[in-house]
């Protein structure tokens, strides 16, 4: 049977609301006013793009919203997207010393939102386009996280940017690909807008190897490629191109771009795969009225790569889970989706996976969605530009501060230089690539935002475990200055704060 | 259980709660609550010529999550008739009759002073509180803080009071002096048999930054308000220890100021307290929180094998002294329990930007953090050369128990200031080197 819309407008509004809504006033203060207002702290150094946390809390508790949003912005121009997207329990909510103490982290990502959600809903500009331009020109491919995250930094230093990005839309996965319950594509538009304020030209519906080609962009002084990942990868099973065998991307895409009561879903429905993006799948078809949802991974319960937050979505959303066992064929009937036929698997001594023979048997459903992982672009890459070196698992070869490629004037960052990970890791890509070419430009250190929670810590050897934090290398350098020499040194090491030198 | 009764200056009461006079302990309709729920005691809210309020009436500040750490008010002495209060005092007596009620009175001349003090013995009270305290619109009229801030004014008072009264007369001091001892030596001097203190400190709490009227906002102005509530408590501390450690004083006081809990009030009564009264916790809570006041406050005695709240009063009167008396020689430092250290890294910044550079931060291998650590952040560690025992990290510490602050042994013998002075100018010591 084809597939059908299952709810009322009504009822999808409410199965795909909010699931994290804005604080109140009230909550915002109970919860800002518990968080200690630690120095460096580690939400700070959790965070890929190094939000001064503690910094934007006090705000919100003085009520100083505006300058919350301000302290957010200049470090993470996704701000108000990371805000909803970002797995916060993993990254600086992860962190929080609270843990320690009694177990339970500051919201940051509900808080952050709290004060993002004011500036764009009172349209106050607390970032502004720079005034003084070097007549340099900055080349960025795709206009998701990464890109926009570069363009607004390489704009806000001065330097004249053009994001050319294949969609109608900017935004990326962010405006296409989030589930649904977790931000609305307004949001990432919003954002869009945002980057454009400052000053950054956008060229929607151009893709770069068709419409411009390499020559074009040499004639840019430095180019920042951030163009994500690619397709979804195929099973290689027959009756995989039957119509209701979706990709995961392509289903999600639809609540993004259609109105929720005409996006089509099975009444028992299969989702194959078992990260993050399978549980984004699973849940949302839930959410749009499946009757019954069942998520088969190859694996085990502990070898899936989806956070733990995301499985007990998924299960209190009432997806169920089929750990150990493979589809070998999609069974159809009439050219439409009747059932899969699934083989059982095992781990062999030599902790190889392998199908279990004669396990096979078949279950009924009427649609398949797959979220089995995305290519890499190497295709693209090879052909625009040959000469990069390539990682072996298919990622370019960049210098980690930077995102320098082999190629001096490309820089890359986000999915297509990570591999796949979050919306953070891509602003933060960006925004790190944005400074790198800063300085290619023969410019001095990018300066970022005075980040008051930090002022005056030692660059590394700490590294974080998560991302390195975002420095600020010109207070760094000026407490270096100020710091008095007859101030004697610690016999304990080279690891102590530089405000002991 | 220990023994909570009290006898102060021959008024009994089944513990030394009392509620303190203002709102609380405006009718007998909450006097009777107040017993109700266990209160000791009730000073009445003053009584004398009825005035008029205004309104609004209170303002207060928050911190954080807590609201009213502070209150303040303008609001004036009792707006009912002395002879409804009298009435209703007599009533309650006579269902109480083992339970204190105080008449709290502010009257102007010695006429009527002396009306007042025959009406407060003849409805039952168990005595009289003298209301010197009021900072605002009473003072105003010659009357409330007005008194209590001139002792002599007070003396005078007291004396008119003492020609009159029967019962036993408790004078209420005001906090807004300079030396609250001079306060306390002129109820003595002119006859009172108690004093109770604090009572509210001149203040202006907020100021509305969009119409720049001061809270609370009485049709467009404000006035200067009396303070109360958690925030004062300290300051009621040391002005009860100061009188308490006073030679010349000598009388037993009831303490007031910013009482919330059993240990409030086991610290009032440690500086020489009798009997303890409480308003802003009731206005913020009810009369209810009297029930941990007396559980813990029980607790509290029983475990320290006390029989009785004697056992515990004045205990910590003598060990505070003059700052010359204290020993140069004595060392503190901090010391971090790592197996409860968060990683909050406040007692760092707190010492290094606000104390003494003493805290540095070093790399974390071997101090086995929580789990949720980042990994590599380096963790505080005492420079304890550096240290000076200040004890500000072990105050900003926001774990329990985490910072200790201990005694080091330095082999160095007691060197107080004074002697330290006297044997420089004798030749037997050298000058201290100052701090580099
Ligand atoms: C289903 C799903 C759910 C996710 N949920 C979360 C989540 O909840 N939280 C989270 O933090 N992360 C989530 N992620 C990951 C996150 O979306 C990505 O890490 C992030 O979007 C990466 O940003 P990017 O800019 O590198 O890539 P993308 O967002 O993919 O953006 C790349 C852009 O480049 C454009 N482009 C590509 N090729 C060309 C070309 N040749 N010419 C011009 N333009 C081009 C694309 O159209 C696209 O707009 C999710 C990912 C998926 C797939
Ligand atoms: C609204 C209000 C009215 C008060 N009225 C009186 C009063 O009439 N007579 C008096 O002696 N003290 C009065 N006080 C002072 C209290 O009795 C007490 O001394 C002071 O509030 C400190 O105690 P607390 O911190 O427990 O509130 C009043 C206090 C408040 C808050
Ligand atoms: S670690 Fe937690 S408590 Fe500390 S600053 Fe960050 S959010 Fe606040
Ligand atoms: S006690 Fe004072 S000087 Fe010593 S480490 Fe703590 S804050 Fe620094
Ligand atoms: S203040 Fe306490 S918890 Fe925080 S870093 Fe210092 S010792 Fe650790």
């Amino acid at each position: 049977m084809p597939l059908s819309p299952k709810l009322s407008a009504d009822q999808l509004e409410a199965n795909l609301a909010d699931i994290a809504p804005r604080y109140t006033e009230q909550q915002a203060s109970v919860e800002s006013s518990r968080c200690l207002f630690c120095f460096d702290a580690p939400c700070i150094t959790a965070c890929p793009t190094g939000i001064d946390i503690p910094a934007f809390i006090k705000k919100i508790m003085t009520g100083n919203v505006t300058g919350a949003a301000r302290t957010i912005l200049s470090a993470n121009i996704l701000g108000a997207s990371c805000a909803r997207v970002c797995p916060t329990e993993v990254l600086c909510e992860g962190a929080c010393v609270l843990l320690d103490r009694d177990s339970d982290p500051i919201k940051i990502g509900r808080l952050q939102r709290y004060a993002t959600d004011h500036v764009y809903e009172n349209e106050i500009q607390v970032l502004r386009a720079a005034t003084k331009k070097s007549g340099k020109r900055v080349a960025v491919i795709g206009g998701g996280p990464a890109g926009l995250g570069c363009a607004a930094e390489v704009a806000q230093l001065g330097h004249d940017v053009v994001i050319f990005e294949r969609k109608p839309n900017a935004g990326g996965l962010n405006t296409y690909g989030i589930a649904y319950y977790k931000m609305k594509p307004e949001i990432s538009l919003e954002e869009v807008e945002l980057v454009k304020s400052l000053g950054v030209e956008f060229r929607c519906g151009v893709e770069v190897g068709r419409d411009v080609t390499r020559a074009d962009l040499d004639g840019f002084d430095a180019i920042f490629i951030g163009i994500g990942l690619g397709d979804g990868q195929r099973l290689r099973i027959p009756g995989e191109e039957l119509p209701e065998v979706v990709e995961a991307l392509d289903f999600i895409e639809q609540i993004h771009t259609e109105p929720l009561h005409r996006v089509p879903v099975g009444a028992r429905v299969a989702v194959l795969g078992c990260g993050n993006t399978a549980i984004d799948a699973a849940t949302q078809a839930r959410r749009l009225g499946a009757a019954e949802v069942v998520v088969i991974y190859r694996r085990g319960e502990r070898d899936m790569s989806a956070y733990a937050f995301e499985y007990d979505l998924a299960k209190q959303d009432g997806a169920s889970f089929l750990f150990h066992h493979a589809p070998v064929e999609v069974l159809g009937h009439d050219g439409h989706v009747t059932g899969l036929r699934l083989v059982q698997t095992r781990f062999n001594a030599s902790g190889a996976l392998e199908q279990i023979g004669g396990s096979e048997f078949t279950e009924p459903f009427d649609m398949v969605i797959k979220a089995v992982g995305q290519q890499k672009q190497s295709d693209w890459l090879a052909q625009l530009f040959p000469e990069l070196e390539m990682n072996r698992n298919g990622t370019m070869k960049r210098d980690f501060d930077t995102g320098q490629t082999s190629l001096r004037k490309v820089y890359a960052g986000g999915d297509c230089a990570n591999g796949g990970r979050e919306v953070v890791n891509a602003v933060g890509e960006g925004k790190k690539a944005a400074r790198g070419i800063h300085r290619f430009f023969g410019e001095t250190e990018a300066i970022g935002p005075i980040q008051p929670s930090r002022w005056g810590v030692a660059p590394g050897p700490y590294g974080s475990g998560f991302d390195a934090p975002i420095r600020v290398p010109d207070l760094e350098a000026k407490y270096e200055q100020l710091s008095p020499a007859s101030h004697p040194a610690p016999a304990t090491s080279a690891l102590t704060s530089m405000n002991q030198e | 259980m220990a023994d909570l009764s009290t006898d102060f200056a021959g008024i009994k009461s089944p513990n030394p709660f009392w509620i303190a006079s203002g709102p609380p302990a405006n009718t007998a309709y909450q006097a009777h609550r107040a017993f109700e729920a266990g209160w000791g005691g009730v000073v009445w809210k003053t009584i004398g010529d009825p005035i008029r309020n205004v309104s609004s009436r209170y303002s207060s500040i928050d911190y954080g999550n807590m609201r009213m750490v502070g209150l303040n008010n303008i609001e004036l002495i009792s707006d009912r008739s002395p002879e409804t209060n009298f009435r209703e005092i007599a009533e309650v007596k006579k269902r109480w009759p083992n339970h204190a009620v105080i008449a709290s009175l502010m009257v102007d001349t010695r006429e009527n002073w002396h009306d007042f003090v025959r009406r407060s013995a003849d409805c039952g009270a168990d005595g009289i509180e003298l209301n010197f305290g009021c900072p605002h619109g009473m003072c105003e009229r010659g009357m409330g803080s007005a008194v209590g801030q001139n002792p002599d004014v007070a003396a005078t008072i007291i004396g008119w009071v003492m020609e009159a009264a029967t019962i036993p007369v408790i004078a209420k001091l005001t906090p807004n002096i300079t030396d609250i001892t001079a306060a306390a030596r002129a109820a003595k001097r002119s006859g009172a048999n108690a004093i109770s203190l604090i009572n509210t400190i001149n203040s202006i709490t907020q100021v509305n930054l969009d119409n720049f009227v001061p809270e609370p906002f009485v049709g467009g102005l404000s006035s200067h308000g009396g303070y109360c509530g958690p925030a004062v408590k300290p300051i009621a501390l040391n002005m009860v220890q100061s009188c308490a450690s006073d030679p010349e004083v000598r009388l037993p006081i009831s303490g007031i100021g910013g009482i919330t809990t059993w240990r409030d009030a086991a610290e009032f009564v440690a500086l020489g307290a009798t009997t303890v009264q409480v308003c802003t916790a009731v206005m913020h809570y009810g009369f209810r929180i009297v029930e941990d006041m007396i559980d813990g406050l029980n607790d509290y005695l029983d475990g320290k094998g006390f029989e009785n709240l004697d056992e515990l009063r004045g205990r910590a009167v003598d060990t505070v002294r003059k700052w010359e008396t204290l020993d140069l020689n004595y060392k503190r430092i901090a010391e971090i329990d790592y197996g409860k250290c968060i990683g909050c890294n406040l007692c760092y910044i707190a010492c290094e930007d606000g104390a003494h550079q003493a805290i540095a931060l070093v790399d974390p291998a071997g101090y086995g953090l929580g789990p949720g650590r980042v990994p590599n952040k380096p963790v505080p560690e005492i420079k304890e050369e550096e240290c000076v025992g200040c004890n500000l990290c072990s105050l900003v510490c926001p774990v329990h128990d985490c910072i200790t602050m201990v005694s080091v042994e330095n082999g160095l013998e007691r060197l107080a200031w004074a002697d330290y002075q006297t044997r420089l100018a004798a030749g037997d010591a050298t000058a201290f080197a100052p701090h580099p």
